[in-house]
């Protein structure tokens, strides 16, 4: 079911929810989290596909903050804040709120949002593009508890990574780190096997590649070796290669989702390492929302023996 | 010492909610200042990990122990509590240099003896994987390098569930690189036929999509052996395979042995484990057993079989499979018991009046009438799942999160268990008669093909027990099970005593009930608090009200099977979700006399198919002044 409100506040919007749920006859609710996409226009079909599927594991509220840019000053000044309410079967398992906002409003989307949260239950803030520098400072962001951005929807996702190192606070994730876990939970399984200590290391991956780049530094910084960055065809991160005295510990993807596995003094065998869509990245997201250590020691990429 | 920080990490995440909603806003700019301080502090494991090898493992071991605990308690849950998460986590590196290692190191070394199994790390000490680290909750638990052999692996359950199972697991990404399956039946197959009919089996059970390159994987390192049991060359044949397995996949000697077989073969398999020296592997590997239900059909079988098995495997090392253990809700009962607070105060004989659990199916015994008849619901049910159940929602607090301490509590609510003086009046059995069940005909138990038309065995057993210690004594607990009941249903409800005094008169509470927490295990996992009130309008009546919480994972592909979660925890090792032999003894214990004085006295009552189970089951509870839920 559909409610669109035009002109509206946040007051008639939940006014509009009630009346949503009420409709469809459950009006008791399971949802655990509220999540918030801050995306424009043109990726918003794609970011609330993602979410709402990733609410069937995650039953959420959904507030879909769009900014809308007026191209006449009339309409720049005007503030106005436009609702789609969706609730049932066109929203996942929660409910979802599309707010577009014009003019004056843009600015403030968090006096909208703050009264939409679910009581109690933790906030998740996700920009699928221009995410702020510092997501935890921006006065949405300050409202969650986890922020997502991605490094692959930026024109130079190296400086950005370099912006996001300067600007971490316990909360932030991204999800050029998410699509690794795979691969990172690969390399950790053929360590366990190989039993050995690694020497060197070298991640290839195409060119600018901000995941490959964030492998190689929590590489460097839970092995306490430097790892190369190997520029290849890609797609993504195609290989790692690690180091040991009895040989290299390699895991290679040239394309496609399966790799092979090579451990020294063994046969190779393949591996399922797929490219993940979105709703997958998101859902595994939103399984922990406690800040990501570990997603800060990859980001600074520091060697383990440098802090006391 | 010990206790003070093991208390702290435990009630993290309770604590949560107390932090007002405001404190969200601020905490944020707070964090952001301190990335260096950040960096020291989550360093200092990272630094104990730099220096030698085995402090940087006990710590993050415990971490990683603790963080696993807690997911695992909270389940599907861990959202809702989720909210405190962040601050605790945000926190925890603040704490004064002086406290933080301490902090580590005593739970470290309390939990060394048991919470081994649980951390996803190799579980051969002495080498920690750098990799690895209690912080990255991302990686998931995987399998160290293991192989899994399936005997009995043309059989239903094995197709319908194991195999599945295995394949879900491995496109989860759970399974090691190199992991193999081996099948051993008595069929005249290649490998490749293995493969096929694995394969058919994954396409038609799987939960999760078929994708070639996962089954690629996976069938690389399938084998079959075929052969009989007491076939010496088969034996000689698996232990071939499982050597070569260890060389080409490198399984590392790990192998667990599921026996998906008739127990009458238990002893025939286990032996040839052992002539053929597969029951123990090399140096630091293991080898393990896993063991369906039925453990037996009364003490003495049981302690036969227990006997049998423990002399070719350790005890610790073998696993016994009760499924309804690996469902998410039934390790929901210990995060709602143990990581609340609102629950456990009211959980005793003060506020409950009694407890009922129910296991109804709607089917009947279908094709299994050769080991149906002569066992009954009681010993099918009753024996393993319900007495689980009830040791669950009875047990105290255990110490810590680990199969111990577990199978510690459970044991002591086991043998407290007291059985009615008058077994004629308080237990009752019964066997479905030809009826309707859900607008189709059924015939009736002794009517069913194969089954002796003057059989006593059961189809329905409900029986009250007491729990003899100071949190339960008096207090009934009701448990029973049934086939052809109205549908198929399994549940925990908690029937909380009425209010002792009413200011209201009692035309108002005239349709007020009891207060029940209804925990439900199957088929939709969640759990429903019924509690009374106030009707709107102008008069004051009281009406019972359900507040429901449906499992948010239940419906998804996400949300692992019960055999997938149990074979992987078979695979690394973690015992939490596997009754142990003692437990199973106890719990035969109960029974026998139940069983014995049914073998004396009178026969089943009948009850028609599709109903609630027999009139005298409704009586034995009315005796008590009580009724059973309509679940």
């Amino acid at each position: 079911m559909k409610i669109d409100l035009t002109d509206t506040t946040a007051s008639k919007i939940n006014k509009a929810l009630v009346q949503g749920r009420r409709a469809i006859g459950t009006p008791a609710v399971g949802m655990v989290l509220t999540m918030v996409i801050v995306t424009d226009e043109e990726n918003a079909y794609d970011s609330i596909k993602a979410a709402e599927d990733a609410s069937r594991e995650h039953p959420s509220r959904t507030l879909v903050v769009i900014k809308r840019h007026a191209r006449t000053l009339r309409d720049r000044t005007h503030s106005r804040l436009d609702a789609e309410v969706r609730v049932g079967s066109e929203a996942g398992t929660g409910e979802t709120v599309v707010l577009r906002t014009y003019g004056e409003v843009s600015d403030h989307a968090d006096s909208v949002v703050l009264p939409l949260l679910l009581p109690d239950a933790p906030v998740v803030v996700w920009w699928p593009v221009d995410a702020p520098d510092n997501p935890a400072e921006d006065p949405l962001g300050a409202l969650a508890q986890r922020r997502i951005t991605d490094l692959y929807a930026v024109e130079h996702p190296l400086e950005v990574l370099q912006t996001r190192v300067r600007h971490y606070s316990p909360g932030d994730t991204d999800l050029a780190w998410t699509r690794l876990t795979p691969w990172r939970s690969m390399l950790a399984a053929a360590l366990d096997q190989a039993r050995v200590q690694v020497t060197s290391a070298a991640v290839e991956a195409e060119a600018q590649n901000p995941s490959a780049e964030l492998l190689a530094r929590w590489l460097e910084a839970r092995l306490d070796v430097k790892a190369d960055r190997v520029v290849s065809g890609g797609p993504v991160v195609t290989a790692v290669r690690l180091g040991t005295a009895g040989g290299e510990i390699v895991i290679d993807r040239p394309e496609g989702p399966l790799a092979t596995l090579t451990l020294p003094g063994q046969p190779p065998r393949t591996l399922a390492l797929k490219v993940r869509p979105l709703s997958e990245l998101i859902a595994e997201e939103l399984r922990r929302l406690d800040a990501d250590e570990m997603y800060a020691v990859a980001l600074r990429g520091e060697g383990i023996k440098e802090t006391v | 010492m010990t206790k003070t920080p093991a208390k702290a990490a435990g009630s993290a995440a309770p604590a949560g909610p107390r932090t007002p909603g405001p404190a969200e806003a601020t905490r944020p700019p707070a964090a952001s200042t301190r990335p260096t301080g950040t960096a020291g502090a989550s360093g200092a494991s990272g630094t104990a990990g730099g220096t030698e090898g085995s402090a940087p493992s006990a710590g993050g071991r415990r971490r990683a122990a603790a963080g696993s605990a807690a997911s695992r308690k909270t389940g599907g849950a861990v959202p809702r509590t989720g909210a405190s998460a962040p601050h605790d986590a945000g926190t925890a590196p603040k704490a004064p240099g002086g406290s933080a290692p301490e902090a580590g190191k005593a739970p470290a070394r309390k939990k060394a003896p048991g919470g081994r199994g649980r951390v996803p790390v190799v579980p051969a000490a002495g080498w920690a994987n750098p990799l690895r680290d209690g912080r990255d909750r991302r990686l998931p638990r995987i399998a160290g390098p293991s192989g899994l052999v399936i005997f009995g692996v043309t059989g239903d359950l094995s197709r319908k569930k194991l195999m599945p199972a295995v394949y879900d697991l491995a496109n989860r990404g759970l399974l090691p690189p190199g992991f193999s399956l081996v099948g051993f039946a008595r069929r005249d197959w290649e490998d490749q036929d293995f493969a096929e009919v694995v394969h058919d089996a994954v396409k038609e059970h799987a939960r999760t999509p078929f994708r070639e390159e996962v089954w690629q994987q996976l069938a690389e390192g399938m084998r079959f052996i075929p052969g009989d049991f007491d076939d010496d060359t088969a034996f000689k044949q698996l232990r071939d395979a499982v050597d070569e397995l260890d060389a080409s996949r490198g399984t590392g000697g790990n192998f667990a042995f599921y026996l998906s077989v008739p127990p009458k073969f238990f002893p025939k398999v286990v032996q040839q484990l052992k002539k053929h020296g597969l029951a123990e592997g090399p140096k630091g590997a293991w080898r393990r057993a896993v063991i369906e239900k039925p453990f037996g059909h009364d003490l003495a079988s049981a302690r036969e079989l227990n006997r049998i098995v423990h002399e070719v495997f350790d005890p610790e090392q073998v696993f016994r499979i009760d499924h309804y253990l690996g469902k998410e809700t039934v390790q929901n009962i210990l995060a709602l018991r143990f990581a609340n607070q609102m629950y456990e105060p009211i959980w005793n004989r003060s506020y409950v009046d009694h407890v009922q659990i129910t296991m109804a199916e709607d089917i009947g015994i279908g094709g299994r009438a050769g080991y149906y008849d002569g066992i009954g619901a009681a010993r099918d049910v009753i024996q393993n799942h319900l007495l689980q159940l009830m040791a669950l929602t009875a047990m105290e607090e255990p110490i810590a999160f680990d199969a111990e301490a577990l199978l510690t509590e459970k044991l002591k609510v086991l043998k407290s268990v007291r059985l009615p003086e008058d077994l004629g009046a308080h237990t009752v059995r019964g066997q479905y008669a030809e009826g309707w069940q859900g607008g189709e005909k059924v015939v009736g138990y002794l009517q069913e093909e194969g089954i002796d038309p003057h059989s006593k065995t059961d189809t329905y057993a409900a029986v009250k027990l007491e729990i003899d210690n100071r949190r339960w004594a008096g207090i009934p607990f009701y448990l029973r099970t049934g086939k052809r009941l109205g549908r198929r249903v399994t549940e925990v409800a908690v029937v909380f005593q009425r209010a002792p005094h009413s200011p209201f008169d009692t035309t108002a509470t005239e349709e007020l009930g009891q207060n029940a927490i209804v925990i439900r295990v199957q088929p939709d996992e969640g759990m429903t608090v019924r509690f009374g009130s106030k009707v709107p309008g102008t008069s004051m009546e009281i009406r019972d009200v359900s507040m429901d919480f449906a499992y948010g994972e239940s419906f998804t592909e996400s949300s692992p099977e019960a055999y997938e979660r149990l074979i992987l925890d078979v695979l690394l090792g973690d015992a939490n979700l596997f009754p142990r032999h003692q437990e199973v003894e106890e719990s035969w214990k109960i029974l026998d006399p139940i069983e014995a004085y049914w073998h004396e006295h009178g026969t089943p009552a009948q009850y028609r198919a599709g109903t609630w189970g027999p009139r005298e089951a409704d009586e034995m509870l009315a005796r008590d002044g009580r009724s059973w839920r309509r679940p």
